[in-house]
């Protein structure tokens, strides 16, 4: 498995001297700063990706951006890499840690430095859990718009290494939108502001690079975020379909019809009847596949593009509309969805969740390639997603208690990514590639872009000493994973349509 | 460049590679050039001319993805006209200059218009490029799709790096349904009147497209579903007025817009005042302000600095002089092994931006 690191396709860094290591860090980490025994060490092991284990050398807790500067500063020194980690909610191994690195904690960055909201802006430190902004912000009218499942536990930190998005960022974009600067501290030890309080900074857009770098160029230490209006008024639609394909077309009329919604999601058979058992969401359980499509505005606009939407549903052959009657509706079916995840639990004692995304016109294709897929692998996979911008989210159902099964989960998932990057659509939406899909990185990228890449980090941490093993695979893993797929045989799904 | 080929679409990548290629082995520096309408926006430069014009054409146009894809050469007027066929524009806005404005200068320069704090700028939409680094090689960066994050986004380094990072082949844009409806009003307020007023507005879940104050009137457009629009049209007030004005805002044919030496100053939107004498037009609630002045530019800097901004001489700079406020010295550094990074032989647009990269 691919928590196992690789001295021959991964880096490699000499072991130091633990005992000095630990002694210049407690110089500058109080006493409770560094944990040092495998027991306390042992809740860092893995992230939200718990299949995936390392044991970290040493933890650091920093509470200030100077000791954060000092624990760099020191690793840099001493050739140690360093992983940095949030709230460990992360779905692709991205703060899996790398075998005797100092796991960079910044959970005790939880901060809320301020409101401001007239300049409709929180300054906050990165531990801070993503839905306190929006709370904080909730009594001036205000929120901070992308919303991960894990929003209660995710922290912005992670959200900017990780640009996360969430239900509602089809209309109000990705974390790399919402944010106004990033404090960032660089293994040199250099504290950098990139963006600021006004609308754009001179030189290099430096923010756009940071967010979603995965932890690799830099250690985030203060983020300031976008807010908005909260919006009047919100009502959502249940679409039920006979047929995966004629949901899947449903939410390509709904985008041409000059309809963003709010929110447009999809679940499959497997995902609602589970979902339902689990929440009583009120979900047609006879359907191959609903949508709810959520629309928020005035009053008069949401009932007007409401009507738009039902006939759109209806002519792409919808077998029942429904919109919420009221607040407490709207939630049951939301709830529905956003218990989905758990809801799996009844169907398998295990889940490996995939985040590809596709072009919204391929998602027929691409859903009916999956399930053949899914039998080819013996394993189910339930589907729930961001349809309206074509974010797959299938959900891979496994026993990790019989032998094999894990592995198979994990090859069956990068079949699915490969499906996605050939039909033009890329390996992941919003996870990140974190150790996870660092193989498939091989597949939606050749080696200038590879090479690009290394040279980017390189320019940031010539050492490598950031997250090492994540994100950017070594040229020596491509030739490896590429081999192995031209041994396979010819280019994978030859038989789909490509862009 | 063939002028024969200059008015239908042609894929030169190849001969463009080869250009850049050749200029790298001889390190000759290039000056890229797509409708050279934006020639007056950064540094002067006199380096042989890299013309991407030719390199043109729609590759893709997929309306229910919302995205375009389209090579570097491509007339933006082209693009605007094809995406208004099926109801769609880009929400950034960009000032065009003439008719040869090309998509690639529109995302190298990175300038957006009126609608940037409504809806966003170049770099929010930008999906992904192909760009050629100074080595020649051809680096597919980012994608097609709206939710991509595998590899670093330097797709999006791209917009406003004013080609000091590469020469753009192609870029994918993220493009948006047309407002249903459009309505400007105009209000009788001083500036700091103005500013109250919109501070107000904007934390509200109003559909303002644009606020301009030009000096007398507070300009407002409203942009959206119908019923918003006329709900907050009659909540706003003032006098309807027209909506030329904000096209000749967007693409700087006003006036004060048009003047030979031309500051702008990006700063807070709730910045106030500032006190420097001269001409002002703030655009973007504010946050962007255009100023015509005969202050020192040592002096314009360190005003929008002082309120967290910075500024930049936007038209008429000298040929040693400043254009965009210097950076600190981390960040340069930063910057210089970027610039090496994508361009180790310095050979792409060389101090356009900045003397040192």
């Amino acid at each position: 498995m691919l928590d196992r690191f690789d001295p021959a396709l991964d880096p490699t860094f000499v072991a130091p001297d633990r005992t000095r290591l630990i002694a210049r860090l407690k110089a500058f980490l109080p006493n409770d700063g560094l944990l040092t025994t495998p027991e306390a060490m042992k809740v860092y092991e893995s992230d939200g990706l718990a299949a995936y284990r390392g044991m970290p050398g040493l933890v650091a807790l920093p509470r200030k951006t100077a000791e954060v500067r000092a624990v760099l500063m020191i690793c840099a020194d001493m050739g140690v890499p360093v992983v940095a980690r949030g709230a460990g909610t992360g779905l692709s191994g991205g703060a899996l840690p790398f075998p005797g690195c100092v796991l960079l904690s910044l959970s005790r960055f939880n901060q809320i430095l301020g409101v401001d909201p007239d300049a409709m802006t929180a300054r906050v430190q990165p531990g801070v859990r993503n839905l306190a902004i929006s709370e904080a912000a909730a009594p001036f009218g205000l929120f901070y718009a992308p919303d991960p499942s894990s929003q209660l536990a995710c922290s912005i930190g992670g959200n900017v290494a990780e640009n996360a998005g969430g239900v509602h960022c089809l209309k109000y974009g990705l974390t790399v939108h919402n944010l106004q600067s990033v404090e960032l501290v660089t293994l040199e030890g250099e504290i950098i502001t990139l963006g600021g309080p006004a609308p754009d900074a001179p030189g290099f857009d430096l923010m756009a690079l940071i967010t979603g770098s995965e932890g690799l160029l830099g250690v985030i230490t203060e983020v300031t975020v976008k807010l908005l209006p909260q919006p009047v008024h919100a009502r959502v639609l249940l679409a039920a379909f006979a047929s995966v394909r004629a949901g899947g077309e449903a939410v390509a009329a709904i985008i041409a019809a000059g309809i963003i919604p709010a929110g447009l999601e999809m679940m499959d058979n497997l995902a609602l009847t589970a979902a339902e058992a689990h929440v009583h969401a009120g979900y047609p359980t006879d359907a191959a596949a609903i949508l709810l499509c959520e629309l928020d505005g005035a009053t008069a606009d949401i009932d007007e593009e409401m009507a738009r939407v039902i006939s759109v549903c209806e002519a792409a052959g919808a077998t029942q509309t429904r919109v919420a009657c009221d607040e407490a509706e709207r939630a049951q079916f939301w709830a529905g969805r956003k218990g989905a995840f758990p809801a799996m639990g009844r169907l398998a004692p295990d889940y490996y969740c995939i985040d590809g995304t596709i072009p919204r016109r391929r998602l027929a294709d691409v859903l009916e390639e999956i399930a053949r897929l899914s039998r080819e692998h013996g394993l189910p996979v339930a589907n729930v997603f961001h349809a309206g911008d074509g974010n797959l989210h299938p959900l891979i159902l496994y026993d990790a208690r019989v032998d094999g099964q894990m592995e198979q989960a994990e090859t069956l998932g990068g079949a699915i990514l490969e499906l996605c990057v050939a039909v033009g659509g890329s390996i992941t939406g919003e996870h990140g590639v974190g150790r996870e899909k660092i193989n498939q990185m091989c597949a939606q990228f050749g080696t200038p872009e590879i090479e690009i890449f290394a040279a980017i980090k390189a320019a940031f941490d010539p050492a490598g000493l950031l997250n090492p093993g994540k994100a950017i695979p070594t040229l020596a893993r491509c030739a490896e994973f590429g081999a192995m797929h031209v041994h396979k045989g010819a280019v994978p799904f030859a038989h789909l349509d490509r862009l | 460049m063939p002028t024969s080929t200059a008015c239908r679409d042609a894929d030169v990548a190849e001969s463009l590679a080869d250009a850049v290629r050749r200029a790298s082995e001889t390190h000759t520096p290039l000056r890229i050039v797509g409708g050279d309408s934006k020639r007056f926006f950064g540094r002067p430069s006199t380096d042989d001319v890299l013309s991407v014009a030719s390199h043109r054409g729609v590759i893709a146009y997929e309306p229910t993805e919302l995205v375009i894809t389209a090579r570097a050469g491509t007339p933006i007027v082209d693009i605007e006209a094809l995406l208004a066929t099926r109801g769609q524009m880009l929400a950034f806005e960009p000032p065009v200059f003439g008719p040869t404005s090309t998509i690639g200068g529109v995302v190298a320069t990175g300038l957006s218009g009126p609608r940037r704090p409504f809806a966003g700028a170049v770099r929010d939409f930008v999906l992904g490029v192909t760009v050629l680094d100074g080595q020649g090689r051809s680096l597919r960066l980012g994608g097609t799709v709206v939710k991509n994050v595998a590899g670093f986004d330097g797709f999006r380094l791209m917009a406003g790096a004013l080609g000091c990072l590469g020469v753009l082949l192609d870029v994918s844009l993220r493009v948006v349904p047309k407002p249903r409806a459009e309505r400007a009003l105009s209000l009788q307020l001083d500036n700091s009147a103005s500013a109250t007023l919109l501070t107000g507005l904007v934390r509200r879940p109003l559909p303002v497209s644009g606020a301009f104050h030009d000096g007398a009137r507070l300009n407002l457009r409203l942009s959206g579903a119908d019923a918003a629009v006329a709900q907050a049209a009659r909540e706003i007030g003032g006098e309807d007025a027209p909506l030329g004005p904000w096209d000749d805002l967007r693409h700087m044919r006003l006036p004060l817009l048009s003047a030979p030496r031309l500051w702008r100053l990006a700063v807070p939107r709730t910045a106030g005042d500032l006190t420097l004498e001269g001409r002002w037009l703030h655009d973007w609630a504010g946050a962007q302000r255009w100023l015509v002045t005969d202050e020192l530019a040592d002096q314009v800097r360190a005003v929008a600095v002082a309120v967290g901004g910075h500024a930049t001489l936007f038209r008429g700079a000298g040929p040693d002089e400043a254009v965009f406020t210097s950076l600190p010295p981390p960040l340069l550094a930063l910057h210089q092994r970027l610039k090496a990074t994508f361009d180790p032989a310095g050979i792409i647009n060389p101090g356009r931006m900045y003397k040192e990269l």
